[in-house]
């Protein structure tokens, strides 16, 4: 890694991207009832303000030299040898997630206005809104992996809060729970890695790590770049630790939005992404990721094929485009572009999409269920529209968003030409036809055929406050693709950080692929129509169904597994170890305690308060020290 | 014709002021007229322990002590740095045990002491004294004469002189340990007690003394050193070493010679009890560290055996024996047994050539210890009931919701002595365990962690009563305290967390005055 600048000027000042939303999440939480008000307006205010701090950073790192700064804070440990500093890294890579984090974040935040007017608790809800994309903006412009740590259990934590928002809901702790503890296994898993890094190289900076790769044996490398990615598919719900994710829909819809869509879980993503001179070196662990994304990828796109429930329909689809993601970037250099491509242009489309549902969801009565919704494209027109161009630009419809991303996946995993690469390649087409079936089943079942609503909800488009956003990131879902691929290509870009753009082998013509995917896209939609479009569908879920939509609808036995091989033995063992507690432990310490207690009287007794006896032990004290002492030095 | 000894009027001038004031105390006692000796008497005492105070740091900062400092009085006194820095903690601590002695407010007959100790305890004239607001005022000479004789005998350079210094500390002790006005009884009989063992632990001294002269040719500890070293560990060397220790492990109260400590802790005025716990404990340990070091320095593998296992019985009992104490006054006195034996772990760590930190970590943990401990025995002269102070455990029940700022402070110095970071407590700890691991002497550590351990669970228990008891319904008053008690409790509380949270000027400094000559 070549010396990055100190940053001067205005990147001097980008520190101030993470402090305004902090500022704003400690006024608005310390600052109580008294911010009620107009709490939501500053909330929104600082995620505006860091969005247009981070756009004009942007523009002035193109004109810096190698387009990376390093900014210099303070030191935030110093012990020992461990001397870490606080500073950020302002190079093209966390400039495009800062751009994304504060752009979307500002859109939803916008949205959640009209979305939670209604709540007694806005301004807690802006509050952790707020906290989340300061600690989100830490994770991807520190410059040291203890940084990146700090922002990562901060997302975490404001993940819990903002799942648990509806705290009283039982079913929402459960989740914000579920979520807390199988991050935390992941989150062992980088801060492990960390640790290897600081016992191998003494350093956690990127620089200091990246610099030194080299001289680390190819085990410990396989090592780190395997707890790296432990802690990557537990922040972005990859397998094994997929599980919360779907769950975590319980928070409210903007969350869903922009947490556990567009940003957070894309988390992982970025750390691989940031880490690549690690596996750059180390193919095991690369081929694991590049497994992990495959698995997950279809796992996601089976699952979401059977549920009703239109979030978690779309978070099972959010599991399954990271997949794509995780996929690109096991790649190597042929696919880091594109799966930070895709991970933009997902986070365009997929927060549209959430704030789509949010919107269906508004006019339902917050109801998710979609057998009971249908006809909707009338009603909400604006959210119909807006959501449809979400749904074609997820389904990689021809020359929108995921088209372009999609297609440089699936053509960089063919461009390995060899079995891995058509298996892989293979897997993401097949991927794809699944994502277009669920993705039309979804359509059709919300926004066409008969109304099937509950009786008394009269569906009504939402405030343009919510509307606007939507529309703004349809016009994303729309653009971005041809924007970040051909008008202003990524590639060029993230140079920097990737080196030169991978030149492509093109196995299979670029055509050939496109055609091949369109069609089984159309193959998807075609299936959807035949099993669901064409036929009423029954407002209760049919009992009678195969075993293979069972195991879908059971998310192919996820919690069932997790249940049976974590979490049973875990209470097993808690049950073990509080009786070892109660009866070993406390007998123990008690037992000792009251034979100290014992001895105590028994002593006590020499203390008998007669002169005579005081003066006799003392005696004895002497002849004893005098007889030690003498035999000490004759012997 | 006998020469006159050379004498450096600089270097005595702590010992002059403090015997000076004595003895202008014992003038004052006989001519005086009696309604205004008590304020002359504290003014005289304050004076002279504070000048003597004073004069220490005035003599450590103006002369030149680049050669570890001076021998002076023909040879008798070795005023050296580690000398001085023991003076000065004796002479410090003593001016706050002065301000003890002096309070008025509390005790509802003016004073702690008794009004006339000759009366017979019981007497119909000692019935008809016990209201009256007359006060004893001999206590303050007498206190005066042991602080002397304490500062005599932690830079005595001579055996007799040292044997002459510890007579000198004692006797005065002995008498105003039955001073007490209240329990009178207790107190006379703790002051029999203390005088009789004392004088048989005197002998011990005194014995171990003239084999060492036998042995030797010598008193002065410096030629012992060049005796023993060229002769090696000669059988009544070895012996009279032996009983000389017995002599001031006495005064340490160090088991298995402690058991007169907890009968006359109890039974002395608390003001007394507060300066014997604090300034005897400094004078017996620097005499220790003084004898050991300097005249059996060459010896350390013959007495090194004798100190680990004392030390390890003395942590043993005071800690278990504290275990089952109701009185608070009994509980510390076994508490300043167990510090003794943790006292002794540091005094294992003289290293070769005494290089160590043993002597800087003893010196460092006398203070904070001192402190801490005047601190402790201040805080139960406030609570008090019909009888006097209230040293009965249950009585302290719930204290807090009665006097949070006195359970708060009592609180703090259980917490030291027990040993919990952020306070002295923890620093002394941690010091003398440094000095004694780094001689190796690790088993030792661990019986002294797993001592304080158990120590810990009674200085905790009187703080779980103070805060998570319901108050008893005849509970004590906590009286008000006057001026100088509540200066004494404003020091030593706010050393004791300054010594936990910023102990690195006072450590320092203790390093640095860690150098005995002779």
């Amino acid at each position: 890694m070549e010396t990055v600048l100190p940053a001067e000027g205005l990147l001097g000042w980008s520190w101030l991207l993470i402090a305004l939303p902090l500022a704003g999440a400690a006024v608005l939480l310390l600052g109580g009832r008294r911010t009620d008000r107009w709490g939501h307006l500053l909330g929104t205010a600082t995620v505006a303000g860091a969005f247009l701090l981070a756009v004009l950073c942007t523009v002035r790192l193109a004109d810096v030299e190698g387009r990376s700064v390093d900014v210099d804070l303070f030191t935030f440990i110093s012990t020992g040898e461990l001397d870490v500093r606080a500073g950020l890294l302002y190079d093209p890579l966390s400039a495009v997630f800062a751009l994304l984090i504060t752009g979307v974040g500002s859109l939803i935040h916008v949205y959640s206005i009209g979305y939670m007017a209604h709540d007694p608790a806005r301004r807690r809800f802006f509050a952790y809104l707020n906290l989340f994309v300061a600690a989100m903006l830490l994770l991807v412009l520190g410059n040291s992996f203890v940084a990146l740590y700090v922002g990562w259990e901060g997302v975490g934590l404001a993940s819990y809060l903002l799942i648990a928002f509806w705290y009283t809901r039982p079913s929402a702790a459960t989740a914000a729970k579920k979520a807390f503890i199988m991050n935390r296994v992941g989150d062992v898993g980088l801060a492990l890695a960390i640790f290897v890094m600081f016992a191998q190289l003494g350093t956690t900076s990127y620089a200091g790590v990246f610099g030194s790769v080299g001289t680390l044996a190819g085990g410990t490398l396989t090592a780190i770049g395997l707890l790296l990615l432990l802690g990557a598919c537990g922040k972005s719900g990859q397998f094994p630790l997929q599980a919360w994710l779907p769950d975590a829909m319980e928070g409210p819809t903007p969350v869903s939005a922009l947490i556990h869509a567009a940003t957070m879980v894309t988390a992982g993503v970025y750390l691989i992404a940031r880490s690549a001179p690690i596996y750059d070196e180390t193919p095991t662990a690369r081929t694991v990721v590049l497994a992990v994304g495959a698995v997950t990828l279809l796992i996601g796109a089976i699952a979401g094929c059977a549920f009703d429930d239109i979030k978690k329909v779309l978070a099972y689809s959010t599991v399954s485009q990271i997949g794509y993601m995780f996929l690109a970037v096991g790649l190597g250099p042929a696919g880091y572009v594109a799966g930070l491509a895709h991970l933009l242009t997902h986070g365009f489309f997929k927060a549209g999409l959430f704030l789509g549902a949010g919107s269906v969801m508004h006019a339902m009565d917050d109801s998710v269920d979609m057998r009971r919704f249908g006809g909707l494209a009338r009603k909400l027109p604006v959210t119909f529209v807006t959501f449809g161009l979400g749904y074609l630009a997820l389904i990689g419809f021809p020359f929108l968003s995921g088209f372009y991303t999609k297609d440089a996946i699936i053509e960089a995993a063919l461009d390995r030409d060899d079995a891995w690469g058509w298996i892989l390649g293979g897997v993401a087409v097949l991927g794809a036809g699944l994502t277009a079936f669920y993705m039309t089943r979804l359509m059709l079942m919300t926004f066409f055929g008969r109304a099937r609503w509950e009786p008394g909800v009269h569906p009504h488009e939402s405030p343009s406050v919510m509307t606007v956003p939507m529309v703004v990131l349809s016009l994303g879902s729309i653009g971005a693709g041809f924007l970040l691929v051909k008008a202003f290509p990524l590639a060029d870009w993230l140079e920097p950080v990737f080196g030169e753009e991978h030149e492509a082998a093109h196995v299979v013509a670029p055509l050939t692929v496109g055609l091949v995917v369109t069609g089984v896209m159309l193959v998807g939609v075609l299936a959807a129509w035949l099993f669901v479009g064409r036929r009423e569908v029954p407002v209760t879920a049919p009992v009678r169904v195969s075993p293979v939509t069972r195991a879908a609808r059971n998310a192919l036995y996820a919690d069932t597994i997790n249940e049976s091989l974590v979490m049973r033995p875990g209470q097993w063992l808690t049950r073990a170890l509080v009786w070892v507690d109660n009866r070993g432990v406390d007998g123990a310490v008690n037992g000792l305690a009251a034979g100290l207690g014992g001895s105590s009287s028994r002593l006590g007794r020499t203390q008998t308060g007669f002169v005579r006896t005081y003066a006799l032990s003392m005696l004895g004290g002497a002849v004893l020290v005098a007889g030690a002492l003498l035999a000490v030095t004759s012997g | 014709m006998i020469e006159a000894p050379d004498l450096s009027l600089a270097a005595l001038a702590p010992l002059l002021f403090v015997f000076g004031a004595a003895c202008i105390g014992v003038l004052v006692e006989a001519f005086a007229p009696r309604d205004v000796r008590h304020p002359v008497q504290v003014a005289v005492a304050l004076v002279g322990t504070g000048g003597g105070f004073a004069s220490t740091l005035v003599y450590a900062a103006t002369q030149d002590l680049s050669a570890g400092g001076e021998i002076t009085a023909g040879g008798a006194l070795a005023v050296d740095k580690a000398g001085l820095f023991l003076q000065a903690t004796v002479a410090g601590l003593a001016t706050l045990a002065m301000l003890l002695f002096a309070e008025r407010g509390l005790d509802p007959a003016r004073s702690a002491f008794v009004a006339a100790a000759a009366v017979p305890a019981g007497s119909p004239r000692d019935r008809e004294l016990a209201t009256a607001t007359r006060v004893q005022t001999e206590v303050y000479p007498l206190a005066l004469f042991a602080v002397g004789g304490m500062m005599v005998f932690v830079t005595a350079n001579d055996l007799l002189i040292m044997f002459v210094a510890l007579e000198v500390l004692s006797l005065p002790l002995y008498l105003i340990s039955g001073l007490a006005r209240r329990r009178r009884l207790l107190s006379q009989e703790a002051a029999v007690k203390y005088f009789l063992l004392g004088a048989f632990a005197s002998a011990f001294f005194l014995y171990g003394l003239a084999l060492v002269y036998g042995a030797t040719g010598t008193i002065r500890l410096g030629e012992i050193r060049q005796a023993v070293g060229e002769d090696g560990g000669d059988v009544l060397v070895v012996l009279g070493l032996a009983l000389l220790v017995v002599g001031l492990l006495f005064k340490a109260s160090v088991a298995p010679f402690h058991s007169w400590t907890p009968d006359v802790y109890q039974g002395a005025p608390t003001p007394v009890t507060a300066f014997m716990a604090a300034c005897t404990k400094v004078a017996a340990f620097g005499a220790i560290l003084r004898l050991l070091y300097v005249a059996f320095g060459t010896e350390e593998w013959t007495w090194r055996p004798l100190i680990y296992g004392v030390a390890i019985v003395s942590m043993v009992l005071g800690a278990v024996l504290g275990l089952t104490q109701t009185d608070l006054k009994r509980m510390l006195a076994y508490s300043s047994i167990a510090h003794a034996g943790f006292l002794l772990t540091g005094v294992l760590g003289l290293g070769a050539d005494g290089a160590g930190s043993g002597l800087a970590a003893t010196m460092f943990y006398l203070l904070t210890y001192g402190l801490t401990t005047l601190g402790a025995f201040a805080v139960l002269t406030l609570v008090r009931d019909g009888d006097g102070e209230a040293g009965h455990l249950s009585q302290w029940a719930g204290l807090a919701s009665r006097s949070p700022l006195t359970a708060a402070v009592m609180g703090l110095f259980l917490l030291a002595l027990a040993g919990i970071p952020l306070t002295a407590g923890f620093t002394g700890k941690f010091a003398v365990f440094r000095a004694a691991i780094e001689e190796g002497a690790w088993p030792l550590v661990l019986v002294a962690v797993l001592a304080s351990a158990v120590a810990a669970f009674f200085y905790l228990r009187v703080i779980v009563l103070m805060y998570f008891s319901p108050p008893a319904a005849d509970g004590p008053t906590v009286g008000v305290p006057g001026i100088p008690t509540t200066v004494v409790l404003a020091v030593t509380a706010s050393a004791t967390l300054a010594l936990g949270i910023l102990p690195g000027a006072v450590l320092d400094l203790a390093e640095r005055a860690a150098i005995f000559v002779g």
